[in-house]
């Protein structure tokens, strides 16, 4: 008996970070040295949890708390895009995560000890749902650059962290949004880390007027790509 | 949604852009800001009434680095079937069992999930017969110092379908305890990950 399974497309190396790169000090101890195991897609690779705004609630504001007191400080943006797979097919209703520093370059969070003010009122983090042609959109504050100790005088340019699901869970992703023309950026040892150019800028979003809302905030377009499905199926392997 | 729903206005993407995977990038050690410690348990929306069949399990181990130090500030996520071994349908019921849970690692490294134990899993949507897999958790590890997730499967040992299991067979049989979660005691699984170095798990290339 035969019978195929729609794998998702395998990574092409130079548009991915390798698992060991010096330059990013975190790496060196973390990485594997035996080869990965190449997994063939079972249905436990092609399904996917399903979340639903119902049992994971929406925060499409960063900018005020849940009391709605307050409101945070720096400069509004709201970020908007298209969740799409290689075939350029939308994701629907997929759940986006995002979390990021405040605008003075901190984060809520008790590891972060760089010396900038925390924001009472920034919540940090973020959770929309993709709409039928897998649109997302939110509004944040820009964060802010912040240094970290991975050489002299390093600091991370100004990012927004992704965590994405897709339909399958070989598709799940995490990733950050960059911003154009951070000089920061060629300096970036995360970022630089994606050999491939036009791979690397895909992760810098665009200043976008469409998205930009007259008197309230600047707009930015980030789209993301999940893997696709194999053009062609594989053959399941079970003679034994 | 203060801002309201996607806008039409925005422009269609260029073909060129939509058509290769994007990048990932590490979760970095700040990832807890989307660390709800509920996710650990798969079963909290069921109180008492769990699926007919259903075991709960608790799944724990520690990770460790290549220098043998534990890794304090990782994302662990497990992904598998439910006790009958079904994944639940993208168009079905929102409210069903789903195996997926997410776990920071605590101050001694330590991950612990409580869930249900998984049922053998097909191997496609229409497999029959030896296409069973034996019951096995995915494992998804994110953490600083990790440019992609690393991924890896738990299976239980003693369970008679591993001797047939493709992945597992795959594995060389010096490793493949690795992956084999044993139990404390009934009910509680543990299976300590390595990311590099001695003991190394197997990781795998999803």
């Amino acid at each position: 008996m035969s019978e195929v399974v729609h794998g998702y497309r395998r990574p092409n190396e130079a548009h991915q970070p390798p698992l060991n790169s010096p330059a990013y000090g975190s790496t060196r101890a973390r990485h594997p040295q035996q080869p990965l195991l190449e997994l063939p897609h079972t249905l436990t690779e092609t399904s996917s949890p399903i979340f639903t705004p119902a049992r994971y609630p929406e925060v499409a504001d960063l900018t005020v708390l849940e009391n709605g007191a307050g409101h945070a400080m720096g400069e509004r943006i709201i970020v908007a895009g298209r969740l799409t797979d290689e075939d350029g097919r939308p994701v629907r209703h997929a759940m986006v995560e995002v979390w990021q520093a405040n605008a003075a370059g901190r984060y809520n969070h008790e590891g972060d000890q760089h010396d900038a003010p925390l924001d009472p009122n920034f919540r940090g983090m973020g959770r929309v749902f993709t709409d039928e042609d897998g649109w997302y959109r939110y509004l944040t504050i820009r964060p802010g650059a912040y240094p970290w100790r991975n050489h002299h005088n390093a600091w991370r340019p100004n990012h927004i962290h992704y965590s994405l699901f897709g339909q399958g869970f070989a598709q799940r992703m995490i990733t950050q949004m960059y911003f154009p023309g951070d000089p920061l950026l060629p300096l970036d040892p995360i970022f630089n880390t994606v050999s491939d150019e036009a791979a690397r800028n895909r992760l810098v979003s665009r200043f976008d007027l469409d998205i930009t809302r007259p008197e309230h905030a600047l707009g930015y377009r980030f789209d993301i790509v999940l893997r696709g499905r194999e053009a062609t199926p594989m053959e399941e392997n079970h003679h034994d | 949604m203060t801002e309201g729903t996607a806008s039409s206005a925005t422009p269609e993407l260029a073909p060129s852009e939509a058509t290769i995977a994007s990048a990932h990038q590490t979760a970095g050690p700040y990832w807890h800001l989307v660390d709800f410690p509920e996710w650990a348990d798969t079963t909290r929306h069921f109180a008492d009434a769990l699926p007919d069949g259903a075991e709960r399990i608790t799944v724990s181990g520690t990770l460790r680095d290549g220098n043998g130090d534990l890794v304090t500030d990782a994302m662990v996520e497990i992904w598998h079937a439910d006790p009958a071994g079904r994944y639940p349908d993208q168009n079905g019921d929102p409210t069903a069992f789903q195996g997926y849970g997410r776990c920071a690692t605590d101050k001694g490294g330590r991950f612990r999930f409580v869930t249900l134990k998984p049922g053998p899993v097909p191997v496609g949507p229409h497999s029959q017969g030896n296409a069973m897999q034996a019951p096995h958790i995915a494992l998804a590890v994110f953490a600083r110092g990790l440019l992609q997730h690393l991924s890896t499967r738990l299976y239980f040992e003693g369970e008679a379908l591993n001797a047939a299991d493709p992945v597992l067979k795959a594995v060389p049989e010096a490793r493949r305890g690795t992956l084999l979660a044993k139990p404390a005691r009934p009910g509680e699984w543990t299976l300590d990950l390595r990311l590099q170095g001695e003991g190394e798990t197997v990781w795998m290339a999803v």
